[in-house]
């Protein structure tokens, strides 16, 4: 018996695949991984912290650069909740042009997911078009706000700009386009063969599981469970409009790859019905720069394009908050990394990673 | 090819080469060839990832003056800029580096590509040595890469690397079973291991019709021997950084980079002699020695003509290694070995029993 012995490798913080900085601690025999530790941190700036010494104003700006990809909704989750706590209503058009760039800004996620999760399987051409289309909603983005990547776009009491000349007009060519693309996406990966012997089977999620990690978004809906916050404990417009929950049966990583092409589609039809139902009036009510809310304490929440994104804040009266905690989707959703990927193949680690969607400035905020 | 050059020298200098200058006109032109073609094929993968990505693929490139024309050519030039850029680089070796091993790695892998285009037949008599074990000689050396991508694997001293030098070792030597067995029908049915007589024996029909199963199996055999996406494993850029060259900076990478492609191109040319004819033309059609058109005489069409179709063949297949490279995911190792071992062995066996009583039947 040849002697052997455990190979530890380090991968990441700086590695192709680990999508930001994210650092796993993998104890391999051969290419089988006994042990794996997720390592997180690389990319903390305090943003709890900073927002102890800025405005309510002030700190919008900074919730963008949470989840990048999803900025919108990191900006929804965080004014949602100090509205709250200011007890104000805002104008019917606001919510929905909010509702319509959430939508956009998931559509844009999960294409940008689509695509990494192809080029973590090696197929590069999925990524290509995925991005041409995004890119078409990154254009709608810089219409209306001026923004590509971080769009401090929503404020207290509305959003910053009214939509655009022609918004409604671009947005349905755009939606058709993005339509007819849909089978193009799965005609490359979805009954491909190869694909199919990556992702079957892979990554499984119970839905114990997922319940027991605090999985949310599509990760805990691939595992079979139907909870979405836009129904569960609805926001904004949300409860006017018609869409469905998708899930999955099983919670293996084709499952989740499917569930959010399947979330793309209900985007497209609430945007849709969003562009038809929108209201004229204000964007925006004026709200004094100095707001300050009761003292008192509040948990919103929204479904961002992660899981839910929420935000504790704790008001003591003055013009800042006084303590700002967040709950980010991917963290949690991280945090099932090291149990999924014990005894899997050193080429899976990747394919799992990938399929969990995880967003490391969220995680280490 | 040295009947060719000698005859060549005799014309216009009126002097009998001897035969050190003529191996080493031949060796010279192979050299050169071969640089040309993988600058020219690294030139047309970008072009055609792009084309299949809807994207627009190198245009501008270069100084300024020369900039416009590039634009005009599709931006011909970057591969030249960029093995530019490649032989001005530094030469990084890591700290723990075996020196011997990680820098003879390169040399060895380039000169193994080399060697391999010592037996293709590129036309009647274009050929640098037509050896009587031509295909025996182009599986053995093809086979050298292996101990180059260990060596590089190793020599680098950086766990990534040893991981796809390992991946690709087993992979490389997995392959190569099914890859010899599909040869061996076309060895039967042409009853020589010559090159160019196997190519000659395709007169009257190429032997992709007798052996479409050993085509199929040998051009999936020869996507994993040339570690080319879908069967990257090796060099898995997701997973393992980039494989077995993560170290190589400067023309150390430029060395695998570029007998990839020159690798890519053997294969090609040997497909298309082994199974589609070589030069060639199909229906035993025959080129004509010289060709009169319009009053303007061709001489040697036959010779020209038969080297043109062998390219355009060559590069047929070669299209058809980059459409598949930039369609499909990668499979998983295991799943890369199963398929090998599991389905390709047995089904290249078929094929060669098939062959054999094929044969048999035939000629009683």
């Amino acid at each position: 018996m040849i002697k052997t012995e455990e190979f530890l490798i380090n991968m990441g913080p700086q590695h192709p695949s680990t999508h930001g900085v994210l650092r796993l601690i993998l104890k391999l025999e051969g290419e089988k991984v006994i042990k794996a530790t997720p390592v997180i941190g690389y990319l903390h700036r305090s943003l709890e912290k900073m927002a102890e010494n800025r405005t309510y104003h002030q700190y919008i700006p900074l919730t963008d650069r949470l989840d990048y990809v999803t900025s919108m909704a990191g900006n929804f989750a965080y004014v949602l909740a100090v509205e709250k706590l200011l007890d104000i209503q805002i104008p019917q058009r606001a919510e929905f042009i909010r509702v319509i760039m959430l939508e956009y800004n998931r559509i844009a996620s999960h294409l940008l997911w689509y695509g990494t999760l192809a080029l973590d399987l090696g197929a590069t051409t999925p990524f290509i078009y995925a991005f041409r289309e995004r890119e078409k909603i990154l254009d709608l983005f810089e219409a209306t706000c001026g923004n590509r990547l971080t769009y401090n776009y929503y404020r207290l009491g509305g959003v910053s700009f009214d939509l655009p000349e022609n918004f409604i007009e671009y947005s349905k060519k755009f939606l058709k386009l993005l339509k007819e693309k849909m089978p193009d996406y799965e005609d490359l990966l979805t009954s491909n063969i190869i694909f199919l012997g990556r992702t079957k089977d892979k990554g499984i999620i119970s839905s114990e599981e997922a319940l027991n990690y605090g999985l949310t978004g599509p990760n805990l809906r691939a595992s079979g469970i139907k909870w979405d916050i836009r129904r569960g404990e609805p926001f904004s417009i949300y409860p006017q409009l018609d869409f469905e929950i998708p899930t999955g049966n099983k919670g293996d990583i084709w499952d989740r790859y499917y569930l959010r092409l399947e979330e793309i589609r209900q985007s497209i039809k609430i945007i849709e019905q969003c562009l038809e139902k929108l209201p004229s009036g204000k964007h925006k009510i004026n709200l004094p720069l100095k707001v300050k809310p009761k003292k008192g304490e509040i948990y919103s929440r929204i479904e961002s394009s992660r899981g839910e994104m929420g935000f504790y804040i704790i008001s003591d009266g003055s013009l800042k908050p006084y303590r700002v905690k967040i709950r980010a989707p991917s963290f949690s959703n991280l945090s099932i990394i090291s149990k999924l990927l014990e005894g899997e193949k050193v080429a899976d680690i990747v394919a799992i990673l990938g399929s969990l969607d995880i967003i490391l400035p969220e995680i280490d905020r | 090819m040295d009947q060719y050059l000698a005859k060549l020298i005799l014309k216009f200098f009126h002097y009998k080469a001897p035969f050190l200058l003529l191996a080493l006109g031949t060796a010279i032109i192979t050299v050169a060839f071969v640089s040309l073609t993988v600058l020219f094929l690294i030139w047309l993968e970008r072009k055609i990832s792009a084309k299949i990505q809807s994207r627009m693929g190198p245009m501008l490139n270069g100084p300024r003056f020369m900039a416009q024309i590039s634009m005009w050519l599709g931006g011909i030039f970057q591969t030249l800029w960029d093995a530019l850029k490649l032989l001005l680089k530094e030469q990084v070796t890591p700290q723990n580096a075996d020196k011997i091993v990680f820098w003879s790695a390169p040399v060895v892998v380039f000169t193994a590509c080399l060697m391999t285009y010592v037996v293709i037949p590129f036309g009647p008599g274009l050929v640098v040595k037509d050896l009587n074990l031509g295909l025996l000689y182009i599986l053995a050396v093809s086979t050298f890469s292996v101990i180059s991508i260990l060596m590089a694997g190793w020599g680098s001293n950086n766990k990534y690397s040893l991981l796809g030098g390992f991946r690709s070792a087993a992979q490389i030597i997995s392959y190569e079973v099914p890859l010899i067995f599909s040869l061996l029908g076309v060895m039967i049915l042409a009853g020589s291991l010559k090159l160019s007589e196997i190519v000659l024996a395709q007169g009257k029909v190429w032997f992709i019709i007798p052996q479409f199963l050993g085509f199929l199996i040998y051009f999936i055999c020869s996507i994993a021997e040339l570690n080319r996406p879908p069967f990257d494993i090796p060099e898995a850029e997701s997973e393992l950084v980039a494989g077995f060259h993560t170290e190589y900076s400067g023309m150390g990478f430029a060395m695998f980079f570029l007998s990839e492609f020159a690798n890519m191109f053997v294969i090609s040319a040997l497909i298309t002699t082994l199974f589609l004819g070589g030069w060639l033309l199909p229906f035993g059609l025959k080129l004509p020695s010289n060709l009169s058109f319009l009053g303007i005489t061709i001489p040697y069409f036959n010779l020209f003509g038969s080297v043109l179709i062998f390219l355009i063949k060559t590069y047929l297949v070669i299209l058809f290694f980059m459409w598949v490279r930039w369609t499909y995911p990668r499979p998983r190792p295991d799943q890369l070995m199963t398929f090998s071992w599991k389905i390709l062995l047995p089904l290249s066996f078929l094929n060669l029993i098939g062959t054999s009583l094929g044969v048999i039947i035939w000629k009683i």
